[in-house]
């Protein structure tokens, strides 16, 4: 916060001269993202993850109460009603209440919905249907299928997209960046036992491309530098680089911020799970783009001499200036 | 330096005029209606006498519509509050037959902008309320009852050509087995079916005293049965949904085997799954006498009953059914009528079996998943139960009656009898319904975050970037017209997800203005005049934000391809976001510049 307040009041001719890149600091760095990576691994083997009815099948209810609603009440009447597996609880006030239920193996699965809505009614208290979603066993596979050739996919582009504009150095420093960050969202979504749904594996891919677009602004710098900084190391002309595109990285990373925070507490419940994600990527895929994707493309061993084919392309840029 | 010539900001400003035409049909509410549609494009038509009908409905029922519009396919007819609707409703479902009454939300678009084809956006289930349905065919019951139907049509063919055989039977595995007692038999059999049936392969294996042939689709067969079998269900589906009275469905083939239904508006799951998912169908056979030439059914009741196996007719020949009441009994009935074939075939059996017994048999396909030990098993279930044994009094053919059910089963029945048989059965694999309530605050939450999220940005910006900053505003501003009046025209599914996804652009949207800003900024600390600033601000970010929007929208794309309703939503928004926050943000943002600054003596720049 403090950081965006200063850039937001800094004179126009101020500069950064922050030390990024010395080998300090990257390997602080590496360490911490080395760490929170295998604690994200680890979480997934150990914990694994709280799976949304989108994946796992099962039927899931938002009921609204007239009155605030007993949440004992409503759970002993369900066992009754033999529905033994059911989950109980409240979602955002004490009249609206969310029940879900695992696949059934009685073949009326596809009824559930109405059952339960009966035995709820025969209370005194007043039950609306909100909400009830159905998700065959089917359906989830394909999800998880889906989504995982959707992750492919995007890998594959990026990669082809950026080793031709850029550099095949540069191409796999940004896919490891951009793994980076999915990694860590699905590692702090099972430490948390928040859950995982449809609409937070949609945020991991659209961070993928945010997380991405920061990386691909600092790398262009470094490319443009590299060119122009002969005499320089490559370590201090990325170091320059991710100083000069600094201000541009916070001003963006907080207006996208900001935009997703208002999502997350006006948005409404249903889209909390996907919010947050996005909140988490937003500030992951930040420090990756500077730290992650820049110390990878040294550690790979970028130089000048890996860019001098695409030089005519950057003359022919600069002849504006 | 930095001006535009007069036709270029005559376009940009002409692209945005028309954007903001193309929006503003969002900002007109939308006011209760009940639509009124012929069920099928061969029955009843909307003309005068529809209307005069209508009207003489709406007097006696004392509601005063606001308008009524007609056009060849449909009345609407607005109305100033939704009790006058659903009194309108009620009597218009009870006083029209032949036509689909359906309550509906219009939107109070004025005309003019709809003759130019400016809608509103087209809302998702989980903003407007609805249900949601995903539904994957059973294409292994389809090829079942293919392969029963053609072990009764070779018994039939090998008895009019006077072959020989032992047996004909479906094998559990798949495909028709047929054995002979010599070859020559199978041989002219096998001859036979190939001429008749040129999807069909055929396998022979001889043992000592058997002489055996297996018939099987062809791989390009059951590929073709598969997509008739999606096209059929598809329009077997339609016609269901016209009987619930919905108003804008969606039905529509996903994928290889799988059908989406989308009802908004429509509470009562219940009644939908059992009209969509039923795959009820009748046959009328002979009572016969136990043995080998007859089956063993039960009736209601649980009793036996002994059917001849050949069928007269069957549920695709009838033409036409509605439920009634039986005048000499007083109890529900469904009328039938059959069309040609049917008929015909009805009247010379019924001819030759006066005094006779003849069985209407009920016949429903049901197929579930469900998880045993980690392990997706289907049930298929065939439940076949005789619902009425009458006795023929005379010869009948066209129309006649069927008795022996309630008054609920004889609705629906007639219902299904009328919309047509689904081709294979069908299975909800995913249901969503969301209350209309819901799907109200849905709307008011996602829009408010986005007024909050851009309110947010627009201070931050103006902070930072003052002067230039209220440029980079206005074009923010004009990117979120400029994607609702895309999503407008192309008329995409807006969702909730898809609301996240405009805010999500408006956050990423303003970069390429904070790219170009911070580039002047640097031009500016080098010490180049003003103007030089502008414009090598404007030309070097550009390399910079094509690289970074391209990359985004390869994530987005990919997302769009994989993503499935919600998701789907929020792929489309995210990818025209980025299409437009390149247009407004780089041409539009540098046309604003370049009017108000190109050309002049500047001192300072205020970014």
């Amino acid at each position: 916060m403090k950081g965006l307040f200063n850039i937001l009041r800094m004179s126009s001719y101020h500069e950064f001269n922050y030390c990024f890149m010395d080998k300090h600091r990257r390997t602080v760095w590496a360490a911490i993202s080395t760490s929170l990576i295998l604690i994200s691994i680890g979480s997934f083997l150990m914990k694994g993850m709280v799976l949304g009815i989108d994946f796992t099948g099962g039927t899931l209810l938002e009921v609204q109460y007239s009155q605030g609603a007993d949440l004992n009440k409503i759970r002993d009447t369900l066992q009754n009603g033999g529905y033994k597996d059911a989950m109980v609880q409240y979602f955002g006030s004490s009249h609206d209440v969310l029940i879900r239920l695992g696949l059934r193996e009685e073949k009326n699965s596809q009824m559930i919905s109405h059952e339960i809505l009966k035995l709820l009614t025969t209370d005194q208290n007043q039950v609306m249907m909100r909400r009830v979603e159905f998700v065959g066993p089917q359906v989830g596979k394909d999800l998880i299928e889906g989504g995982l050739w959707a992750m492919l996919y995007t890998t594959i582009g990026i990669l082809i997209y950026v080793a031709v504009r850029f550099e095949k150095r540069f191409a796999a420093s940004a896919i490891i960046a951009m793994l980076h960050d999915p990694i860590i969202i699905i590692g702090i979504f099972s430490l948390f036992g928040l859950e995982f749904d449809l609409t937070v594996l949609a945020a991991i891919l659209a961070i993928v491309g945010y997380s991405l677009n920061d990386t691909i602004v600092v790398f262009d710098r470094i490319r443009d530098n590299l060119l122009k900084m002969r005499k320089e190391t490559t370590e201090e002309v990325m170091n320059v680089s991710i100083n000069q595109t600094l201000v541009r990285t916070i001003m963006t990373s907080w207006s996208t911020l900001v935009t997703v925070l208002a999502l997350f507490f006006v948005g409404g419940d249903l889209i909390h799970g996907f919010a947050l994600a996005l909140i988490i990527g937003i500030v992951v895929g930040t420090y990756s783009s500077i730290y992650v994707a820049s110390a990878a493309a040294l550690w790979m061993g970028v130089k000048r001499a890996d860019l001098m084919p695409v030089t005519s392309k950057e003359n022919a840029l600069d002849r504006h200036s | 330096m930095n001006q535009y010539s007069t036709w270029r900001y005559l376009a940009i400003f002409g692209s945005v005029l028309i954007a903001m035409l193309y929006a503003i049909p969002n900002l007109f509410g939308e006011e209760p209606a009940v639509q009124i549609s012929s069920a099928y494009a061969r029955e009843a038509k909307i003309d005068d006498n529809t209307q005069k009908t209508v009207d003489d409905i709406l007097k006696n029922t004392n509601v005063t519509p606001k308008r009524i519009e007609r056009d060849d396919k449909q009345i609407l007819i607005r109305f100033k509050d939704t009790d006058e609707q659903l009194k309108a409703y009620t009597a218009l479902k009870n006083g029209l037959s032949g036509f689909v009454v359906a309550q509906n939300l219009a939107s109070t678009t004025p005309n003019w902008l709809l003759a130019i084809g400016a809608k509103p956006m087209y809302l998702g289930l989980d903003l407007r309320g609805g249900i949601h349905f995903l539904m994957a065919i059973d294409m292994q019951t389809a090829i079942r009852q293919d392969e029963e139907r053609f072990s009764q049509e070779f018994r039939n063919l090998f008895r009019e050509e006077k072959t020989r055989y032992k047996t004909v039977q479906r094998n559990t595995q798949g495909g028709v087995f047929i054995s002979f007692v010599d070859v020559a038999s199978r041989d002219k059999a096998v001859g036979l079916i190939k001429n008749r049936y040129s999807d069909l392969l055929v396998k022979t294996i001889d043992e000592p005293e058997n002489f055996n042939a297996t018939f099987t689709y062809t791989p390009q067969a059951l590929k073709q049965i598969k997509d008739t079998a999606v096209e059929q269900n598809l329009t077997t589906l339609r016609n269901r949904v016209n009987e619930l009275g919905v108003s804008e469905p969606v039905i529509q083939r996903q994928g290889e085997d799988r059908i989406v239904v989308q009802l908004p508006g429509i509470q009562d799951t219940a009644r939908a799954k059992e009209i969509l998912g039923s795959t009820a169908t009748l046959e009328f056979r002979l009572v016969g006498e136990e043995g080998a030439s007859s089956q063993q059914m039960k009736n209601r009741e649980g009793q036996p009953v002994w059917l001849k196996r050949s069928v007269i007719v069957t549920g695709d020949q009838i033409s036409h059914a509605s439920s009634g009441v039986d005048h000499q009994s007083g109890r529900p009935a469904v009328m039938v009528r059959l069309d040609g074939k049917g008929a015909k075939r009805m009247y010379e059996t019924t001819k030759e079996n006066v005094k006779k017994p003849m069985a209407v048999l009920f016949i429903e396909h049901k197929v579930t998943t469900s998880m045993v030990d980690g392990k997706e098993v289907k049930n298929r279930q065939k439940v076949e139960e005789v619902i009425n044994v009458a006795t023929i009094q005379e010869a009948f053919g066209q129309n006649f009656q069927i008795t022996g059910l309630s008054q609920n089963e004889a609705v629906n029945l007639a219902l299904l009898l009328r919309a047509g048989a689904l081709k294979a059965p069908m299975e909800i694999v995913e249901e969503r319904t969301i209350g209309p309530s819901l799907g109200k605050e849905n709307i008011n939450q996602g829009v408010n975050s986005i007024i909050v999220g851009f309110v947010l940005v627009v201070i931050m910006i103006t902070v930072r970037y003052r002067l230039f900053g209220m440029i980079a505003n206005t074009a923010l501003f004009l990117n979120v017209i400029m994607l609702v009046a895309l999503l407008s025209i192309i008329q995409a599914t807006l969702t909730l997800p898809g609301l996240a996804g405009i805010l999500l652009t408006i956050g990423m949207a303003i970069d390429a203005n904070v790219l170009i800003y911070e580039r002047i900024r640097e031009e500016i600390k080098i010490g180049n005049t003003p103007q030089a600033c502008i414009y090598a601000g404007y030309e070097k970010a550009w390399a910079t934000i094509l690289d970074s929007n391209v990359t985004t929208l390869i994530g987005g794309l990919a997302l769009f391809s994989f993503g499935s309703g919600p998701v789907k939503g929020f792929a489309i928004t995210l990818c025209l976001g980025i299409l437009t926050s390149m247009f407004t943000s780089v041409t539009i943002s540098r046309a604003m510049t370049n009017w108000f600054f190109g050309g002049k003596k500047l001192t300072k720049l205020s970014v």
